[in-house]
This record gives C-alpha cells, structure tokens and sequence, in this order.
C-alpha cells in the first residue's frame, strides 16, 4: 500500500518538519541526522503525533485524524518493545489478540512466528533473558503476525554488531517480500539502506525530501547529505 | 514575655545568671500560664514584693502534671506544684515529694471543711453539662432527666482528663451500684469521648453535640469575655461533683521560705481576686471584692459533691471498669 | 553481569554506622529506658488486648482503603492534562503535614454531626450522619494517607516507558488489556510499600482515634500507652505495650518489604503520559468524576480550616510572633538534620545494594524503625534518659529537632534512595574511571540528581516538626512556646476562635515551609 504524506507539516515545540511525498510498496530508508526528525515521521505516520496541517493516505483512505490503532501500521522502537513479564510466546501472540487468549490454532502461528524468526524453542523464556538481538526478532515475530500493510523501524538494530545487523535487515527483507509490505527503516547507517532499501527517503533541515534510489542518492549525496556521511 | 527557644537554649547552656534573686518554680498546669490565664498577672504582682524571680512552668494538663513529676522524681527543680485536683491527691502524696503545709490561712471560701495537711485549695469549681440555650430547649435539670431525655453529649475520657475522671466519679456518687447501667443508659447518647476538654469543649462549640461535659462557670466566660449569653449550665437536683484544684509545696524544695510565702500569698486576695476572670473558677478564699457581674449570676447547685481523696482510688479502679463494660456494648 | 565487590569507601562507612546507629538508639532506647524505670511488672489486660486488636483493625482498613482508592485517583492524574493539575498535585501534599487537631476539626467541619454534609442531608429530609466510631477513624485516615499513597503511585506511572503506551495503541489494547499489561506490574512492585507506609501511620495514630472514635471501643494501643503514663504512671505498662506495638509493626513490614522494590517519592510528578486508549469520553467522565472528588474531599477541609481561622488573624495576641518564629526554628534545625541522616544513611545502603549485600535491606529497614514506635514512649523515654546528665529545657531545640529528623527517616529514605541509585547506575562508573572522588564528586555527579528527592524530604521534615506537640511539652522550657502549644494553651483557656486563628497561621507557614524546599530541590531541573 502506498502512504501518501500530502504537504504534511508536523510541528512541536520549536521544531518543525514538512514533508510532501509518496512511499510506495518496497523497503525505503530514512537517513539523516540526529535530531533532524526521522522518528518524529515516523511517529506521525504512526498516528502518535498530529499534523499542525496536511493529510496522510493510506492507499485511498485518509486517515490523518485515525487513532493509532486504526491505522494499517506496525511500528517498531528501538528498545522497550516486549513487556517484562511476559514470556516471549505471550509478548508475540499479543499481536494476535491483546487479551492473551489463543485458541489452539492462534497458538500455532505464534509458534510458526517464533521460529520464523529463529527463536524455535525460546517460547517460555522471558525477556530479561534474551539478547538484545533476541528481543528484536520477537518484536519482528509479532510483527509478523499482524501482518500489515505498513512495517516501521526505528533504528531497531542500532545496537547489534554488523553480522547480526546483516541478519536482522536480511530478515526484515525477507519479511517485506513475504508479506508485500511497505517498509520503513530509519537508520543512521548508509550501508543499512544500501543493503535492503531500494529507495531512500533524507530528513534534514526540516525537511523530508521525496524517496529516491539509494545507491544513487549515496553515490552523488547532495551538500547537507555529503557532510553527514563525510564525504 | 515570651523568649525564643534559641535565646533560652544559649542562656541555659551558658548557666547565665539573673540569680542574684533567688528563682521559685512553680509547675502547673498549661492554661494557667498562658497569657489569657493568671500566670502573667500573678507573676507580675507577687514579683513585686518577693524579690525574687517567679517562673511557671506549664507542664500539660493537671493529669501531665503529676505524670510529670513522677518522671522527675525527687531531682525536680518545681519548688511548688499548683493544679492537681483533689482526685489526684492521694496518688500525689503517695509519692513522698510533698511537704505538709504551714496551716490553713484565714478567709476559706470553700463549701466544704477543708481537711488536708498537704495541699492548700486555691480555686474550685463544679462539673456541669453544658448547652446552648438557643439550641436546647428543655434541658434536663436532673441526672434522671438527662439519662431518659434524648440531648446528645460529649464527654471526656476518665483516664486522661480530670473532667472526664470527675464525672465518672460524679455518677458513681449519684447512682452507687448502679452507676454501670446508667452508664449504659447514657451510652448511645454520647457522641464522642475526647482525649481531654479542649478537643471536647471544641467540638460543642462546632455544634457536634447538645451538651458538653465542662464547669458552672463556663457560661461565666462566654457572657463576660464575648458578651454571648447563649451558653448556660444544666443544673442536676442530684447534686454536682466538685472540683477543686489544690498547690503544695515540695519537700526537696531548696527555696522554703519563699515556697511559704508563695502559699500565702495564694490564700491572699491579690491572687485570689484574678482568679475569676483569667481561670474561670470559683476562688477558694476571700477576694478584694464580690465576684464579677456576669459570674455571680452562673447558677450555684444546691449540693455539692466530692468523694474523700483516700476513698478515690478503689472506687475510680470499680468505676473505671463499670465505665468500660457499658461503654464497650 | 558479575560486580567485582567493592570496597566501600570509609566515609561512607562510617556515616552510614553513625545513622544506623542513632536511629537504631533513638527508637529502641527509650523503649528499653521505660522498662528499666518501670518499678512493677504489670501485664496486659483484657482491655488492653481489646486494643491492640482495634488498633490492628484500622490500621489494616485506613491502609487498605487508602491504597485501592488512591489508585484511580493516581491514574486519572497520570493520563489527563488539565487546567490545575499541577495546583491538585501540591494539594496531594497537604493533609498529611497538617497538625492532626487542625486536621480533624477540618474534617468535622464537613462530615461532623453539624458539618455541612449534614446540614445538606437535613435539608432533603435525611437524618445528620454521624462519623463517630471506626467510620470516623478510617476517614480521617484515608484524608491524610490518600494523598499520600496517590504520590507514590504516581511516580510510578510516570515510569513506565512510553513506548509500552504507544505499543499498546497500536495493538489496539483495550483498556482493560493496558491496565493488565502495563498498570498493573508496575502497581504491583508500588501498593506492597505503600501499604507498609499507611498502616505504620496508622498504628501509632493517636489524637484521630481519640476524637472521632466515639468511645472506649475505639482505644489504640497509643492511646492506652498514654493512659499508662499520664494517669496509672504505669512505665511497665507502657513499655509493654510499645513493644507490643513495635513487635506489630516490625512483622508486617518484614512481610511487606520482602515485596517491595524500590519505590520513588517525590519525581517526576509533572509528567502527564501520553496515551490514546483514554479518550473515549466514559472514561474522561470517569477521571473527571475521580479527581474532582478528590479535590473536593480534599480541599473542602481545608477551605473549612482557613474559614475558621481567618475572622479571628488581627485580634491574634504578639505571642504569636515568637512563637512561630521558635517554631521555625525548630522546623529548620529538624530539616537541616533531616538531609543529613538521610543521606548517610542512604548512601550506606546504597554502597551495600551496589555490592549485592543483602544487608542493604537490613539497614533499609532499621531506617523505618522510628515509625514504629510510640511518640509517647519515646518523648518519656527520652527525657528519662537526658534528665539525669543535662538539663531537658537547655536540648529542647535539638531534641525536638532530632526526633523529627528521625520520624521522618522513612519518608526521606524512600525519596533519595531511588535517586542515589540511578545515580550510580548511570554515572557510577563514569566518575570511577575519572577517578572523581569526595566532595567534588558528590558536587558535580550526585547532587544534581538527588536535589529533587532531598528537596522534598527536607520539606517533609520541616513540615513535620512545625506540628509536633509531643516532644516539646515534655522539653519546652517555660515561657518558649511553639505554634502547636500555642494552640492547644488557647483551646484550654476557652479561646476557641483565637485557636483556629493560630492554627491557620500554622498550616500556611507548614505548607510554605514545605513549597519552598520541594520547589528549591526542583528549579533549574528539567523533568
């Protein structure tokens, strides 16, 4: 589904971020510097920030008034995605129903989830026990489950080494295919978008300027973009 | 004239010395030397020819009073005690801190023999329910009366207040045996037991109950200090309990003279006549002149009751328990 | 991940045995002090196990009440913004400094048999209603504790992260599902302590039992102490008793604390959390109807206080100047001893969590000792022990402001231990590995973070200390006289309006005694 950002304006506080463009079906990455508001795209596309004005489509719905629950999106943050005191089966079946009771069958494609995403076995383990890469894909398990046609990433993986890294994106890769989703990464590693973004979306200055292809973008970078990546 | 606690703190650390005049100290209870109360006036008055240096101190109520010197113990620095009342007596000399009076001075204006050779009386007074007339209209003017009638009281409790310990031997005066059953009686009728008059004396004034345990001359203040006359005191065919507030002196006393004089000077009109209006209550020897205009007129109860301070103990344990069992129904 | 067991550093050491020790002495001693003098061996007796039964009862009631009704109060705090909100969460502060005579004529002044709900029941034909008895105590309790407990609760809400909230609207969490997930671990590691707190406070309640307890039936433990020194002079008894008492209190917070984990006071109390699973207007009605009961149950005491006390404010005598300024006094001398026993304390036990010795839980709980002893047994006993080597009326001022230093340890240790161990957690090993050490560490690395906390603590102390009436009348020397002395002489002298004229001026000065160190711990802190 394509998200449509029709001359949104988001502001808060003294910051203010305009955006005017079209994401389209595919994995798209979103760089730029820190501070320079790719969370808070992300956020307003989510549904957890308002627009001071313009419209956000999702495909031919507007729903720049809907509650984040009634928009077709899955968002990941960088940490605090499980609760603690749920095991990892109950933290991915809450993508299946938020009161925890599964029939027989739901319980099923929680496991088929789980493995997945490489947990197999790790059903019963509670959070606190895992990895930090670990309770990224059960986040991406759930996000599997829920199965919409939007998937967000904020910076979800900033914090594994680059094997790992790898795996993560190859997986979320795999993820977009299987599920023709719409993928949004935020990222502040250029080599991430090269990786798995076909097109890459740059939030500076105030600015998010429409998706173009990554390797070109990245190859020839403009001024503001160049000086970021130091070239 | 009040000092601050850090002034007083750096004068006693530094054992400062007004004292070429010899200091008497008297402890009594807190109302008495507030400045509303006689302790200023008297202090002044007695200061004059005494050369010396009068200090009150307050210690609580009179209960706190004897508890206080009990905890001190024979180091006391109290030369004279003023303020227990004849209920505590007994309990008082029983701890060997007093020392026999020098005899009973002329002009006693008690309504009773005074018969003890310890403490000297120096106000009384008689228990009474108080009311407000605008608020009350037939007030019970016996026990029997208050006991069938339907007036909503407060009371105090007997074993922290001496309001509360005076009527609770007041109704083992009037009713003997069967003090616990009008105790039960009167039980759904009380409102509140406070831990002491002021609380309860409060509450009656916020309208919490009709009456309110207190003295005869309690309307005596509202009518002269606020000129209210709305407050009056039911007076009982039974009788009324007596309160009388006694002062010794202390047998470890390093100021024997001036502790005599002090005594004296108690029996004398110059004390006796602030009484009335600072302390509201009845004094117990002659004063300069006929009590004030609105005191004369408080209601006097023809009888006049006090249990002999040897007998208070085994019937205040008899009655105490009495009091409990009814109350805990 | 395995700490390497530190040394703890010797000042730490040793101020935090020096605290341990005062307060260990200073609630024990007087208990054992009364013993030693008592000259009987007296037992209890039916009545007073009758006590001791009633006192176990409101306790448990006061506290349980007070926790399950702080906590939609709490939670409507928590998740809406409006016009006064920060105004309603000062208020929360309020009651509990609050003198209790004050306090509960407040109360009377509303629920009383001739209070305004009555007048407002007789008007539609109803019969007055009369709080007297155990309803009485449990409201009087609830007025003070409620507040309370909605603070700590508070804080907790403001820990959970954001992204649980936001993850749970877009999960489409129900409400019920967000308060099982989210609300309710988190309420679950605060309501065990803040029972703990409540029902210790309610144990050695004493003037509130005894005005609104309507009678006999309704005698504490406290209360029958009192009877046995002022009127039996019974010291055995009283010894007794108050270790029955403590015995009561040192079993349910052993119970409690093993529950516990730590718990905030005094943070991040200004952040509203952004949710959406609230908007529906049920539930903005359900919060509306909350705090605007809360404020109302709150508030209409006080306003009854300032009503009463404001007619009579010019006819006040001069006494009254010297007398607030002894109580200042005290109040601030109380403060100043307050930080500095609850940060050597704390500091001890947050050397000993840091270590993972379990006798960080230990010296936590000698710290909440002084609550669970009887300010009667300890203002007796304490002046049985002074007497004999110094002069009571020379250490009144730093007795009084001992004691209250010590009675408000608990609270003070709950605010600025959380603090002191994020702190380390955060920066401890920053400053090792720039060997920052001592004073200038403490500058630059902890007072930052703990000034919010300790700003409040100090508050609490001061604004206890403005009330005591229980230490000072033993200690006072003659013509000093505090705030709280001054009242209680005018009440026994008949001056019923002058009173509440000297109790107004003592709840403003409190409660501005207590804005002032709450507000200096927060002003140049961003929350």
């Amino acid at each position: 589904m394509d998200i449509n950002l029709e001359n949104i304006l988001i502001r808060q506080d003294d910051f203010s971020l305009r955006a005017n463009l079209i994401l389209q079906k595919g994995t798209t990455a979103i760089i730029g510097p820190s501070g320079g508001g790719k969370s808070t795209l992300l956020l307003a596309i989510a549904g957890f920030i308002s627009l001071e004005s313009g419209k956000i489509l999702f495909g031919e719905r507007n729903l720049t008034n809907a509650a984040p629950a009634e928009r077709p999106v899955t968002l990941l943050f960088q940490e605090n995605n499980l609760f603690p005191h749920l095991t990892v089966f109950q933290n991915t079946a809450l993508g299946v129903r938020t009161n925890l009771k599964l029939s027989k069958a739901e319980a099923e494609f929680v496991e088929d989830a789980l493995i997945k995403v490489g947990l197999g076995g790790k059903s019963k383990r509670l959070p606190s026990e895992l990895s930090g890469g670990q309770r990224q894909r059960v986040a991406l398990a759930r996000a599997l489950l829920r199965d919409r046609p939007v998937l967000m990433l904020d910076e979800p993986f900033a914090a594994l080494g680059p094997a790992l890294r790898h795996e993560m994106l190859d997986l979320v890769a795999q993820i977009q295919q299987a599920q023709n989703a719409t993928v949004l990464l935020v990222t502040h590693n250029p080599d991430d978008a090269m990786r798995v973004a076909e097109n890459t979306v740059v939030v500076s200055d105030g600015v998010a300027t429409p998706p173009v292809p990554t390797e070109a973008l990245l190859e020839n970078p403009p001024v503001t973009l160049a000086s970021y990546l130091g070239k | 004239m009040k000092r601050s606690l850090l002034a007083a703190a750096l004068v006693t650390i530094g054992g400062a010395t007004w004292a070429e005049t010899p200091t008497l100290t008297v402890y009594t209870y807190d109302s008495f030397v507030s400045d509303w109360g006689p302790g200023p006036s008297i202090e002044a008055t007695f200061e004059e020819s005494c050369e010396c240096n009068l200090e009150f101190v307050g210690a609580g109520d009179g209960a706190a009073l004897l508890a206080r010197l009990k905890l001190e113990g024979a180091r006391t620095n109290a030369d004279v005690v003023l303020g227990l009342d004849t209920s505590l007596t007994e309990s008082a000399k029983a701890t060997g801190l007093f020392a026999p009076h020098n005899g009973i001075p002329d002009g006693l204006t008690l309504p009773i023999e005074w018969a003890d050779d310890t403490f000297l009386p120096f106000d009384w007074g008689y228990f009474a329910f108080v009311y407000d007339k605008t608020k009350l209209s037939n007030a019970p003017d016996s026990f029997a009366e208050l006991l069938e009638g339907d007036a909503t009281i407060i009371i105090q409790d007997p074993r922290s207040s001496t309001p509360g310990l005076g009527l609770l031997l007041w109704m083992k005066e009037v009713y003997g045996e069967a003090a616990g059953e009008a105790w039960e009686t009167l039980s759904p009728r009380i409102v509140t037991v406070t831990k002491g008059w002021s609380e309860a004396y409060g509450m009656f004034l916020e309208g919490e109950a009709d009456m309110v345990l207190s003295y005869t001359t309690s309307p005596a203040y509202h009518r002269i200090a606020e000129e209210d006359d709305t407050k009056a005191a039911a007076i009982f065919g039974e009788g009324h309990y007596m309160q009388i507030e006694v002062a010794a002196k202390l047998a470890g006393t390093d100021q024997d003279a001036l502790a005599d004089a002090f005594l004296a000077f108690m029996a004398s009109a110059a004390f006796q006549s602030v009484i009335p209006t600072t302390n509201w209550m009845y004094p117990a020897f002659e004063t300069a002149g006929d009590l004030p205009e609105g005191f004369s007129e408080t209601t006097v109860p023809e009888i006049a009751l006090l249990i002999p301070p040897e007998d208070v103990e085994p019937i205040r344990t008899e009655a105490l328990a009495e009091w409990l069992t009814a109350l805990s129904k | 991940m395995a700490n390497r067991a530190k040394q703890i550093d010797r000042f730490t050491q040793v101020s935090g045995l020096a605290a341990l020790l005062f307060v260990a002495l200073l609630a024990l001693g007087p208990l054992v002090a009364l013993g030693f003098k008592a000259d009987t061996a007296t037992g209890l007796t039916g009545a007073d196990w009758a006590a001791v039964r009633f006192t176990i009862l409101q306790a448990a009631l006061s506290a349980i009440l007070s926790v399950v009704l702080a906590i939609p109060v709490a939670r409507a705090l928590a998740r809406r913004k409006f016009f006064g909100r920060g105004a309603l969460v000062t208020l929360l502060g309020a009651p509990f400094i609050l003198p209790v005579i004050v306090a509960v004529l407040g109360l009377l002044a509303i629920w009383g048999r001739s209070g305004l709900v009555s007048k407002l029941m007789m008007s539609v034909g109803a019969d007055r209603i009369s709080i007297y008895g155990l309803a009485g105590v449990l409201l009087a309790h609830v007025f003070f504790n409620l507040p309370l407990v909605t603070r700590l609760i508070l804080q907790g809400w403001g820990r959970i992260p954001t992204e649980h909230f936001r993850l749970a609207a877009q999960l489409g969490m129900r409400p019920t599902d967000v308060f099982k997930q989210l609300e309710w671990p988190m309420l679950r590691s605060i309501l065990p302590g803040a029972f703990l707190l409540v029902f210790l406070l309610c144990v050695t309640s004493f003037a509130v039992a005894l005005a609104l307890g309507g009678g006999p039936k309704a005698t504490t433990i406290e209360l029958a102490i009192y009877q046995a020194l002022r009127f039996d002079f019974d010291l055995g008894k009283a010894a007794l008793l108050g270790l029955v008492q403590f015995t009561i209190c040192a079993l349910v917070a052993f119970l409690s604390l093993r529950s516990v984990v730590q718990s905030n006071f005094g943070d991040g109390l200004a952040t509203v959390v952004e949710r959406w699973d609230v908007s529906a207007p049920l539930l903005k009605w359900q919060d509306g109807i909350v705090l605007t009961s809360v404020a109302v149950f709150l508030g209409a005491p006080l306003l009854a206080i300032v009503a009463r006390g404001f007619p009579s404010l010019p006819n006040l005598p001069p006494s009254v100047l010297s007398a607030a300024v002894n109580s200042l006094t005290v109040a601030l001398f109380s403060a100043l001893l307050s930080v500095l026993l609850a940060l050597t304390l704390a500091g001890l036990v947050d050397a000993l969590r840091s270590n993972q010795n379990s006798l960080a839980k230990v010296v936590e709980g000698v710290g909440l000792l002084t609550l669970a002893v009887s300010p009667f047994v300890l203002g007796t006993g304490l002046f049985i022990i002074v007497r004999p080597v110094a002069d009571p009326f020379a250490l009144a001022l730093p007795i009084t402001a001992l004691v209250n230093a010590a009675i408000s340890l608990p609270f003070s240790l709950r605010a600025i231990l959380p603090a002191l161990t994020q702190n380390r957690k955060s920066y401890g090993r920053l400053g090792d590995s720039l060997g920052m050490a001592g004073w200038s560490r403490f500058r630059i690395s902890v007072w930052p973070n703990i000034r919010r906390p300790l700003g409040f603590s100090t508050g609490l102390a001061a604004a206890l200390s403005m009330g005591d009436l229980g230490i000072i009348t033993l200690f006072a020397p003659p013509d000093v006289e505090t705030l709280p002395l001054l009242m209680y002489r005018l009440m026994g002298a008949y001056r019923m309006d002058d009173a509440a004229s000297v109790a107004l001026i003592l709840v403003v000065l409190t409660l501005f005694l207590f804005w002032v160190f709450d507000r200096g711990g927060r002003l140049g802190h961003k929350s």
